[in-house]
């Protein structure tokens, strides 16, 4: 009835990522146009140097507060104005920061892409700021820390990294700050944190899809070019760990019907040389579905609806996470499993099919994470954040090649770092406590959760 | 925007439709069982999911997972999902790896109950009753997905029950379920077939006729009896849940016409008008003017059978009480419907949507998963091509006419979600049924 012949791949057909060109204008404004000729859409990506790093120490969560601030309202139109005129315009500005950079970004339809993209570097260029607006946005945020709180899989993100991080490092906090700071943060602030960071020199627009390069160009340069302010370059320390000996985090929640499992230290930074073999050594471990964790916690033991690993690329050293939730009660034996795993990639060599698995996968996804203007402009933001080479994306497929199963085992030896590993549980301690203590991993505290 | 679209019917009843689009070397499988939790027999609640998580559990010639790393092997993404009134099944892979795709899924589709096993159906159960835990029971407000259709359908209704299962109904399936399952639901004549991005149409149709072709077609599956409703609730439904939650939240459900009917088109828009986006009306007043609320959003289940629904979908402030949410979100309910909606406002929503559905045809997964979703409910993968016309053809009249008739309050069910206080006992959700106002 049906045919046991599994088929053969055909040859595959040719694939760049899209062609794109730099030209960086007078006030040293960066623009990168990207024509993709597929559907009548266009992409716009606003990324801005001014990440959640540049947060001023006690006021973690300005970086965020200022960008969600710039959708508020600009010299020339309120809030509500603002959002109307895009929205019947067919789109929205997204504005948000990350630990390294602020994006601000839309899609719009070609027909009116010229009156979106106006009204878009009005965003950029004549925020207002109004203080009750800002007052509003604050009640938001601390409303939204709230939720977090109440939430187990934001809550073990975040109590993870606070347990990893020394105190006084800035990748301990939530990227978006904590109750007490978003609390501290004045209109003055924001309006500071935008003089000195949200300025030409210092941003990429990214212009992606049904526009040709000179278009491009061309628009940015008519609303752009007057844009002007310098930038006041900084480096603060955010990645010192809080200890070097593995030991166990409890989080209390004694109502848990799961619990939220984070295992890991801290990681290594984006610019790492070793980064595709770290990648493809964390395929296997956890980064596929068909990794050795997820099919260990899942499909062999069922304790689980999903288990993954991921290093977290930043600036600096952003954490090595393995993810999981686990059904109360088999806590113990997920932390033994997966420390077994971890064990299995550093004594002995992947086999030449579970490399082909993990590279074959990488290389295959490639085009499909860029068939949209959208992610294309995502990529081009990673390019710039990270300072990438300009043929990153030509050489990506080449790269992921050419790791092997040996440069996986020592990847796996260097920066799985077994001795260091910190245990982070999110659940109820009555169930999990005695359990965790008898792995004998290291010493096992309790606490509450904190939002300082 | 046209995409083009050929279609064909196999003997054996599978509907088959193709979209092709060679910008890049991408190709999207895609296959929408007609079937879903609504056909899930009494004390079987669940099933349909957990079958789901069965079907990469392996078929005569695949292994258990096989489907999952053959295809990322092969550098593709896949899944599944299940909703109320269907399952589908998708794979993305490299153009060349097209014939994978369909022969993987023609295996399951033709001979899965080989595979099946006491200990992967015991497995796989685990999983699934994780997947619960993790976002359901352990997830702040996790249990409105449950919650609000059992307020909203009659305890009778193919809709009301829970889709992901009750722990107890989870438990008691079986593998003669799942063979039972199987030879009724999952036949060629049940299902549509899409497949979009780039491949060669005369390739394609030979590979569906060796792999599919010899499939043969079901013995029909029984009717879903009895899931007609009228237009209207006829009264105030309410449900208050205290759990496990920091900030008030309300979901408030509207009977709606089914989708794809002529009227689902005003109601849609009406749903875009109230929560699409920060120029809708929940948020301007309730976020933006009263401060009152966090966030507020609308949107419908896209029920094609029966009565769908449109639900608000606001989270309260800190300060806001639970009563004033209920009683702001009502006022802005009963301003839209007694007053109507402007021009502008459709013109907004329109706008917002049309970009929306263009950019997502960006996508060769969306692209077949959408047509998939017209020819499954509808009987017609072309109709993906006219759906930006009937949003241009939506009046405010129109609007106002749904407005006037399904947001007046014999037509409301309310899920209300309250903080539990701080000190409370055991952890035992509490649930007071408050009669209606």
């Amino acid at each position: 009835m049906t045919t046991s012949v599994r088929p053969l791949p055909g040859p595959p057909r040719e694939y760049h990522f899209p062609r794109f060109e730099r030209h960086v204008l007078d006030n040293g404004l960066n623009v990168i146009v990207a024509p993709v000729r597929k559907l009548p859409v266009v992409s716009v990506a606003a990324v801005i140097d001014a990440g959640a790093l540049h947060d001023p120490a006690g006021l973690e969560g300005l970086a965020e507060l200022t960008a969600l601030s710039l959708r508020e309202g600009t010299t020339l139109r309120d809030g509500v104005k603002l959002a109307l005129d895009l929205e019947m315009l067919g789109t929205s500005v997204e504005a948000g920061a990350r630990w390294d950079n602020t994006i601000a970004s839309m899609t719009v339809l070609t027909d009116r892409l010229l009156p979106a993209f106006e009204i878009f570097a009005e965003v950029l260029l004549s925020p207002a700021f109004h203080e009750d607006d800002i007052v509003r946005l604050k009640a938001e945020r601390l409303a939204e820390r709230m939720q977090v709180m109440a939430e187990p899989r934001g809550l073990a993100d975040e109590s993870f990294d606070r347990f990893v991080y020394a105190a006084d490092s800035r990748y301990a906090e939530p990227m978006s700050g904590t109750t007490g700071s978003i609390s501290r943060i004045t209109r003055e602030n924001v309006a500071e944190f935008y003089r000195d960071n949200h300025v030409p020199g210092a941003t990429t627009l990214i212009i992606v899809g049904d526009v040709s390069v000179s278009e491009g160009w061309k628009l940015a340069e008519s609303v752009f070019g007057g844009w002007s302010g310098s930038k006041t370059e900084l480096s603060r320390e955010a990645d010192r760990p809080a200890r070097s000996d593995r030991s166990v985090r409890i989080i209390s929640r004694p109502d848990a019907a799961q619990s939220e499992l984070r295992i890991g230290h801290r990681g290594i930074p984006r610019s790492h040389p070793e980064y595709f073999n770290v990648t493809v050594m964390n395929a296997v471990l956890g980064g596929l579905f068909s990794s050795r964790i997820n099919l260990n916690l899942r499909e062999k033991h069922g304790y689980t609806y999903g288990a993954s690993s991921y290093y977290d690329w930043r600036r600096q050293a952003g954490p090595f996470v393995i993810s999981t939730a686990v059904q109360s009660e088999v806590t113990g034996e997920a932390i033994a499993e997966t420390l077994r795993e971890i064990e299995r990639m550093q004594t002995e060599e992947i086999g030449p099919e579970e490399l082909t698995l993990a590279t074959s996968y990488l290389e295959g996804v490639f085009p499909i994470r860029y068939e949209t203007t959208a992610s294309i402009a995502s990529a081009l933001a990673i390019l710039e954040t990270y300072r990438l080479p300009e043929n990153y994306y030509d050489t990506y497929r080449a790269m992921i090649a050419g790791v092997t199963t040996a440069d996986v085992l020592q990847a796996a030896r260097r920066f799985v770092e077994a001795e260091k590993l910190q245990v982070l549980v999110v659940g109820n301690p009555e169930l999990v406590r005695t359990p965790v203590e008898a792995l004998g991993i290291g010493p096992v505290s309790v606490g509450e959760p904190v939002d300082p | 925007m046209r995409i083009p679209i050929e279609q064909f019917r196999l003997d054996n009843g599978l509907l088959v439709a193709l979209s092709q689009d060679k910008t890049a070397p991408i190709v999207a499988v895609n296959l929408w069982y007609h079937v879903g939790s609504a056909n899930e027999r009494a004390g079987r609640t669940g099933f349909a999911h957990l079958f789901e998580h069965m079907l990469f559990q392996g078929s005569a010639n695949v292994g258990a997972n096989e489907h999952f790393e053959l295809i990322q092997r092969a550098g593709g993404t896949l899944n599944g999902s299940t909703w109320l009134e269907r399952t589908n099944y998708f794979e993305t892979v490299p153009s060349n790896q097209l014939a994978l795709a369909l022969w993987l899924e023609s295996d399951r589709m033709g001979a899965l109950l080989p595979a099946m096993t006491q200990t992967k159906l015991d497995t796989q159960r685990d999983v699934v009753k994780n997947e619960r835990r993790w976002s359901v029971d352990n997830q702040p407000y996790g249990t409105w997905w449950e919650k609000l259709p059992e307020l909203a359908y009659p305890d009778w209704h193919p809709f009301h029950h829970s889709l992901i299962g009750s722990m107890e109904d989870l438990e008691a399936a079986s593998l003669e379920d799942v063979e039972q399952f199987f030879r009724t639901y999952y036949t060629p004549d049940n299902a549509v077939l899409s497949i979009a991005g780039d491949f060669e149409i005369e390739e394609a149709k030979a590979l569906i006729y060796r792999y599919f072709g010899s499939i043969p077609k079901g013995g029909g599956k029984p009717p879903l009896e009895r899931i007609d409703l009228p237009p209207k609730f006829g009264e105030q439904l309410r449900l208050v849940v205290e759990d496990d939650v920091s900030l008030a939240r309300i979901y408030m459900a509207f009977r709606s016409p089914v989708f794809g009917s002529d009227e689902y088109y005003p109601a849609s828009v009406c749903g875009a008008i109230l929560g699409m986006r920060r120029g809708s009306r929940l948020y301007r007043s309730l976020v933006r003017e009263k401060q009152i609320a966090a966030d507020a959003s609308a949107f419908t289940f896209d029920l094609a059978k029966g009565s769908d629904i449109l639900v608000a979908d606001v989270t309260a402030l800190p300060d806001t009480s639970p009563d004033q949410l209920e009683a702001e979100v009502g006022r802005e309910i009963d301003k839209l419907a007694t007053d109507g909606v402007t021009a502008d406002e459709v013109a907004r929503a329109v706008a917002l949507i049309e970009t929306d559905m263009t950019t997502a045809m960006q996508s060769a997964g969306d692209r077949a998963d959408r047509i998939s979703m017209f020819a499954t409910l509808l009987g017609d993968p072309g109709l993906v091509n006219i759906q930006a016309d009937r949003y241009r053809g939506v009046t405010a009249a129109q609007v106002n006419a749904f407005a006037s008739d399904r947001l007046g309050k014999d037509n409301r069910a309310t899920l209300l979600y309250v903080p539990r206080p701080k000190q409370s006992g055991d952890g035992s959700t509490e649930l007071l049924e408050v009669a209606a106002p």
